[in-house]
């Protein structure tokens, strides 16, 4: 029992799970700092996560598929983009689409390419990444596991946690682009551009998802299956307004998420007495667990003033 | 986060610049280009895994209205695309984005199945009602526990919604596979419905014509989509209540000043958007299936977003947008059948596409068609 809980295994399985989570949770904090409401982490993730495994298969290089997950994900952000900052359309629609889209076009493109009704093929050796190993922690092993022997991307990760953390507090382009989030007016004011600004936040979330769907489909996984990022998106943003809107706050978040994931896949099949509890129920736990954190049993969150909200000139 | 809750931010922006075109241009020929410009869209994802675009939007439309069985499962499908776009209609015009149509249509089955098969000791003309009532309950259950954490603990409605899919979908594997699956039978679904089910037109057709129709699970629900399409419209264009829901949807705070509690009728508009969903379970689990079967939604709850956005959540609108995904849906499964590679998740790449063009893209043509109308008067 309490080796489900507080096991290595289970430790070390909660960092792998909240990467995805935590890649993707700071792509909508850039986005959202800066006024763009990105529903459509999702679709990105999915997107990227497809295009990652298809190229992988294709030509072998974990970097290359990283770089094209990116490329395509900075697409998807551009389209939203475009919708939220030329169209001032409506942005949690525009996500919306984004996400079917994504979920749509990976499945029909995957089955074209690969005739596998959607799946891309396994990968393995060169294409995977490089593991981090110091052989003197893996020699301890047991809880050095959760810090030692994980895909270099994990690593990554928590690198932008702490960039962007210090970016957005420390940095004059931070600081302009809270700004934009809070009050465009003063900013466009100031002689700043409020669409530039919001567009390099888009590209950030872009390529932040780009890392999230890589990780997902060819350090977690090791292929593409249809609608693989289940919902991580979503849980993402949960994490962010679980969060506040702040960065490290959002990677003790995601971590929570990714032990939650990590509890469910290891109570599979666990008795609780004489009674074994359904497959269904810990497959659920990770989005029961979202609605509780979001029904905000924690406090307040208060998001950007501006997030959500289109800026024009004339107001 | 008042602005994440769907439309009525944009609709401001809509206000202030209607007036400068003509109605008919404004309901009618932008709606026209966007889903101009998403076909076109289209046409490039077809070509992109090389297929002949208008090959396949031939075959397409001989699939859905070439014959009589193509018609009918227009219809068939259309019915749930009514239920699930007026459910998405509904808590738009509370200014609540509802994703969770797919979730509330799939727990509805749980109430018709538990009284079509539970109470059915009872005559057919006391079952069926009973039936679809508790369908609508448990649809508006699983749509208003998303709208209270919404009203009362601020809960952005989009996640929770989503995440209520996702509960739905683990919750029924488990329900169908312990609860309703009869002891000894492989497949997972419930006993089959032996007297709360709702005719089939082919089964009309038999008994009181001796007829017979093609093979196709069209049913009487078809005439209480339509009718539940006159209710929403009523209820949203002539009832207090309705005028309230409006309200609070164009602007929540402005409501407040007139009297309107908006909490409670952010939770009314949800409860009232799942039963719509859940009425999908009167036409699947009641209508076509006549049992309780996993994943009987199909995508409806999320094809419900497209076509409310394309009906522009009028239900005469949406009864057409219905009617096109239904050509869309039965064209699309011909369309698999006669080409090999195509799955049927190219339609959602069309949702996808037709939510991007006529929803976050719905102002792309304005300024462009305003020029144009000023140099014309000029």
């Amino acid at each position: 029992m309490l080796e489900i809980f507080l096991g290595a295994e289970t430790l070390s399985s909660t960092v792998r799970m909240s990467i995805p989570l935590i890649f993707a949770c700071l792509a909508g904090l850039w986005s959202e700092r800066s006024g763009i409401v990105d529903i459509g982490l999702e679709g990105k993730m999915l997107i990227a996560a497809f295009t990652a495994a298809a190229a992988g298969a294709f030509y072998g290089s974990p970097w290359l598929a990283l770089l094209l997950a990116i490329i395509v994900s900075i697409g998807f952000s551009l389209i939203h983009g475009y919708a939220s900052i030329h169209q001032r359309g409506n942005q949690v629609v525009s996500g919306v689409a984004i996400n079917m889209l994504a979920a749509g076009l990976a499945v029909v493109i995957g089955n074209k390419w690969f005739r596998e009704g959607g799946r891309t093929p396994p990968l393995s050796g060169d294409a995977l990444f490089p593991v981090l190993n110091i052989p003197m922690l893996d020699a301890w092993g047991g809880y050095f596991r959760i810090i030692n022997g994980h895909s270099i991307l994990v690593y990554l990760a928590f690198v932008s946690v702490a960039v962007s953390a210090w970016a957005l507090a420390k940095t004059r382009f931070g600081l302009r682009l809270r700004a934009v989030g809070e009050n465009p007016h003063a900013v466009d004011t100031a002689g700043i551009s409020v669409t530039r600004l919001r567009y390099q936040a888009v590209i950030i979330a872009g390529v932040l998802c780009g890392f999230a769907g890589t990780y997902l489909s060819v350090a977690l996984q090791g292929s593409f299956v249809r609608d693989m990022s289940a919902g991580r998106g979503f849980m993402a943003l949960a994490a962010l307004i679980f969060a506040n809107w702040r960065a490290w706050p959002s990677m003790w978040a995601c971590l929570l998420f990714g032990y939650l994931q990590a509890v469910g896949i290891r109570m599979q099949g666990f008795k609780l007495g004489a009674v074994e509890i359904p497959v269904q129920f810990t497959n659920m736990l990770p989005y029961v667990m979202t609605v509780v954190l979001l029904a905000g049993f924690i406090g307040k969150s208060i998001p950007p003033r501006a997030s959500g909200v289109p800026y024009s000139k004339d107001r | 986060m008042a602005s994440l809750e769907g439309p009525a931010q944009d609709e401001k922006v809509i206000m202030t610049a209607r007036g400068d075109l003509p109605v008919w241009v404004d309901v009618g020929v932008i709606p026209l280009l966007n889903l101009l410009l998403a076909l076109i869209a289209t046409s490039v994802v077809f070509l992109l895994i090389g297929e002949n675009p208008l090959e396949c939007l031939g075959i397409m439309i001989r699939g859905a209205v070439g014959s009589l069985k193509g018609w009918s499962y227009l219809f068939y499908y259309a019915t749930n695309f009514i239920f699930t776009g007026l459910a998405v209609a509904v808590a738009f015009h509370a200014g609540l984005f509802n994703i969770g149509g797919e979730g509330q249509a799939y727990f509805a089955g749980l109430g018709a199945a538990m009284v079509g098969l539970g109470l059915d000791f009872l005559p057919w003309p006391l079952l069926i009602p009973l039936a679809i009532i508790a369908s609508a309950l448990f649809g508006a259950l699983w749509g208003v526990v998303p709208g209270y954490l919404q009203a009362k603990r601020g809960s952005h409605i989009v996640i929770t919604t989503i995440m209520f899919n996702f509960i739905a979908s683990s919750l029924m594997v488990y329900l169908i596979n312990y609860w309703f699956r009869p002891v000894g039978k492989m497949a997972v679904e419930s006993r089959e419905l032996t007297s709360a089910y709702i005719l089939s037109f082919r089964e009309i057709a038999r008994q009181f014509f001796d007829y017979r129709l093609p093979a196709s699970p069209l049913n009487l629900t078809v005439f209480l989509a339509l009718l539940v399409a006159w209710a929403v419209w009523y209820f949203l264009w002539r009832s207090k209540l309705g005028y309230e829901l409006r309200a609070v949807g164009l602007n929540s705070d402005a409501s407040t000043y007139a009297g309107i509690k908006p909490d409670r009728i952010v939770i009314i508009a949800m409860a009232i958007s799942g039963g719509l969903a859940g009425l999908v379970a009167v036409n699947e689990v009641l209508g076509a299936q006549h049992r309780l079967l996993l994943e009987y939604v199909q995508g409806a709850g999320f094809v419900g977003i497209a076509v409310a956005l394309m009906g522009r959540n009028h239900p005469i609108g949406i009864v057409l947008a219905a009617m096109l995904f239904g050509l869309l849906y039965q064209g699309g499964t011909e369309l698999t059948f006669a080409k090999q590679h195509i799955n049927r998740d190219m339609i959602v790449v069309v949702q996808g596409l037709i939510i991007l063009f006529m929803g976050a893209l719905e102002q792309a043509f304005r300024p462009w068609l305003t020029a144009l109308f000023f140099k014309v008067e000029d």
